[in-house]
C-alpha cells in the first residue's frame, strides 16, 4: 500500500528526515513512536504531500507522489488524514463536515451524501448530533467527527497525526476506542501517537523514529518488551 | 442666542440638501461596490503565489494608501485629462476616485481576513482531495468573509465621508450644495450643522445595518 524509499525531507537548512525506508501493507496498523521532533509528524504528512518531498520516493498506492505526473488530490482521496486540532470546518454543521468531500470531490449526490454522513455518525457514536457545529462539541466528539468526515471518502489508507494529544485525559479512550474498531474492520492505518498501550494493544507493528531516522522497528511485544536500540530503551523508560 | 440663527429656514432648502444626499449616496454606493470587486482582486493578488500579480497588487495598494484622497481626486479630474486628452465628468470621477481609494484599503482587509484563517483549514480541506480553488471556495472564504465585516464597515464609513472631499472637483454632492447654499445665504452654522447631520444619518444607518448582519452571520 505505501512503499518509502530513502526519504528526505529538509525544512531550509533543517534535515528533519535523514533517509526513512518502510513498507506498509493492505490492512496493516502501524504506530509511529519516538521523541518530539523526531520527524514523525513530517514523515506522516510526507505520505499525502502535506508536506513535500526533499527527496526520496513515496509511493502511495501504486502513484508516485514525487512524480509531476501523479495527480496528487487523486491520490489524497485514497488517504484519510485525522489531525491532532481535528481541523473541523467550523462554519459547517457536523453533518455537512462529513457531506462536503464526497459531495465536491466524488461527485455523489446530495442524498447519498447525507445517508452516509449519518452512518458514520453512528458508527462514531454521535448519531444525534447531526445539526450541531463543531464549536458545540467535546474535543473527543469533535475528533469522532473528523475521523467520520475522513471515513466519508472511503479511502483505502488513513493517517492519524497524534489524534488524542489534544485531548482532556478523560477524552481519548473515546476515540482510540473508534480507531481500535477501524483496525479491526482491516482499515490501512499509519499512526503518530504517545498513547503506548495503544500501540501495543493494536498496532501489528511499530516504528521508533528518532533524529529523522527510524531507528528501530519491530512487532509491539519485541519494542515494548524487548528493545534492541539504546535510544529505544531510554525513550521506553521515560514514557512508560 | 435665541433668534440669531433661523433653524427653520433649512426646510427652505431641503431640496438642495436632497440633492446632495442622492449624489452622495450614489457615489458612495457605486464606488463601494466597485472598490470591494478591486479589493477582492487586489487582496487575493497579495496572497497569491504568482510573482507579477503580487506586484501589481502591491503597487497598487502602496500608492494609494501613500497618497491622500484628495490629491488624488484633484489628480484624476485635472491631471490625468491632460495626459489623456479625455474629460471626465466629475461624477464619473468622483466615482473612480472612490472606487480605487476604497480598493487599496479593502484589499488589506481582504488579505488579513483571508491570511487570519488557521492553516490547518487548508490542510484539512486539501487531505480530503479538494482543489486548492475548491478550498479556498468552500471553507477559506465564508470565513474569511465573516471576519471581513468589522473592518470593511469601519472602510465604508470612512469612504463615504471622503465622498465630501469632492466638492473641490465639482460633483454635487451633500457638501457641494452646503458651501453653495452657506455661501449665497450666510447661514453657514445652520446649513453646516445640517450638512453634518445628513452625514450623521448615513453612517449610522449603515453601522445599524452592518451591526445585524454580523449578528445574523455569527449562528453558532
Amino acid at each position: 500500500m505505501i512503499t518509502v524509499n530513502d526519504l528526505n525531507k529538509q525544512f531550509g537548512d533543517n534535515e528533519v528526515l535523514k533517509g526513512i525506508n518502510c513498507e506498509i501493507k493492505p490492512s496493516e496498523v502501524v504506530c509511529v513512536i519516538g521523541p518530539s521532533g523526531s520527524g514523525k509528524s513530517t514523515f506522516l504528512r510526507c505520505l499525502n504531500m502535506l508536506e513535500t518531498i526533499t527527496r526520496g520516493e513515496v509511493i502511495v498506492d501504486g502513484f508516485n507522489l514525487n512524480d509531476s505526473k501523479t495527480d496528487i488530490n487523486m491520490v489524497r482521496t485514497e488517504v484519510g488524514m485525522v489531525f491532532q486540532q481535528f481541523n473541523l470546518f467550523p462554519h459547517k454543521r457536523v453533518i455537512e463536515n462529513i457531506m462536503l468531500a464526497p459531495e465536491k470531490v466524488r461527485k455523489i449526490s446530495r442524498s447519498d451524501a447525507r445517508e452516509r454522513a449519518i452512518k458514520l455518525l453512528e458508527k462514531v457514536g454521535l448519531a444525534e448530533k447531526e445539526n450541531q457545529y463543531p464549536s458545540q462539541l467535546s474535543g473527543g466528539q469533535q475528533q469522532r467527527v473528523a475521523i467520520a468526515r475522513a471515513l466519508a471518502m472511503e479511502p483505502k489508507l488513513m493517517l492519524f497525526d497524534e489524534p488524542t494529544s489534544a485531548l482532556d485525559p478523560e477524552l481519548v479512550g473515546e476515540v482510540l476506542e473508534v480507531m481500535k474498531q477501524l483496525a479491526l474492520e482491516g482499515m490501512t492505518m499509519v499512526v503518530v501517537t504517545h498513547e503506548m498501550g495503544f500501540a501495543r494493544e493494536v498496532a501489528d507493528r511499530v516504528l521508533f523514529m528518532d533524529e529523522g531516522i527510524i531507528m528501530e522497528e519491530g512487532d509491539p511485544e519485541q519494542i515494548f518488551s524487548n528493545p534492541k536500540s539504546e535510544r529505544t530503551k531510554e525513550f521506553l523508560n521515560k514514557v512508560l | 442666542m435665541e433668534g440669531k440663527f433661523n433653524w427653520a429656514s433649512i426646510i427652505d432648502f431641503l431640496p438642495e440638501l436632497g440633492t446632495g444626499l442622492y449624489y452622495t449616496l450614489l457615489i458612495s454606493i457605486v464606488g463601494l461596490l466597485i472598490g470591494f470587486v478591486l479589493g477582492a482582486i487586489f487582496g487575493l493578488g497579495r496572497i497569491s503565489r504568482n510573482k507579477l500579480f503580487f506586484g501589481i497588487s502591491s503597487i497598487y495598494i502602496e500608492v494609494i494608501r501613500g497618497t491622500p484622497v484628495l490629491v488624488q481626486a484633484i489628480w484624476i479630474f485635472f491631471a490625468l485629462p491632460l495626459i489623456t486628452g479625455y474629460n471626465m465628468e466629475s461624477i464619473t470621477a468622483g466615482i473612480v476616485v472612490i472606487a480605487i481609494n476604497s480598493g487599496a484599503y479593502i484589499a488589506e482587509v481582504v488579505r488579513g481576513s483571508v491570511q487570519s484563517i488557521d492553516k490547518g483549514q487548508v490542510e484539512a480541506g486539501r487531505s480530503l482531495g479538494l482543489t486548492h480553488n475548491q478550498t479556498m471556495r468552500y471553507i477559506i472564504w465564508p470565513q474569511a468573509f465573516k471576519r471581513m465585516i468589522p473592518p470593511l464597515g469601519n472602510q465604508f464609513i470612512i469612504s463615504i465621508k471622503d465622498t465630501s472631499l469632492l466638492s473641490v472637483i465639482l460633483v454635487p454632492e451633500l457638501m457641494f450644495q452646503g458651501r453653495l447654499i452657506a455661501s449665497n445665504y450666510f447661514n453657514a452654522v445652520e446649513i453646516y450643522t445640517a450638512v453634518a447631520v445628513f452625514y450623521l444619518a448615513i453612517t449610522l444607518t449603515l453601522s445599524f445595518v452592518l451591526r445585524y448582519i454580523e449578528r445574523r452571520l455569527d449562528v453558532q
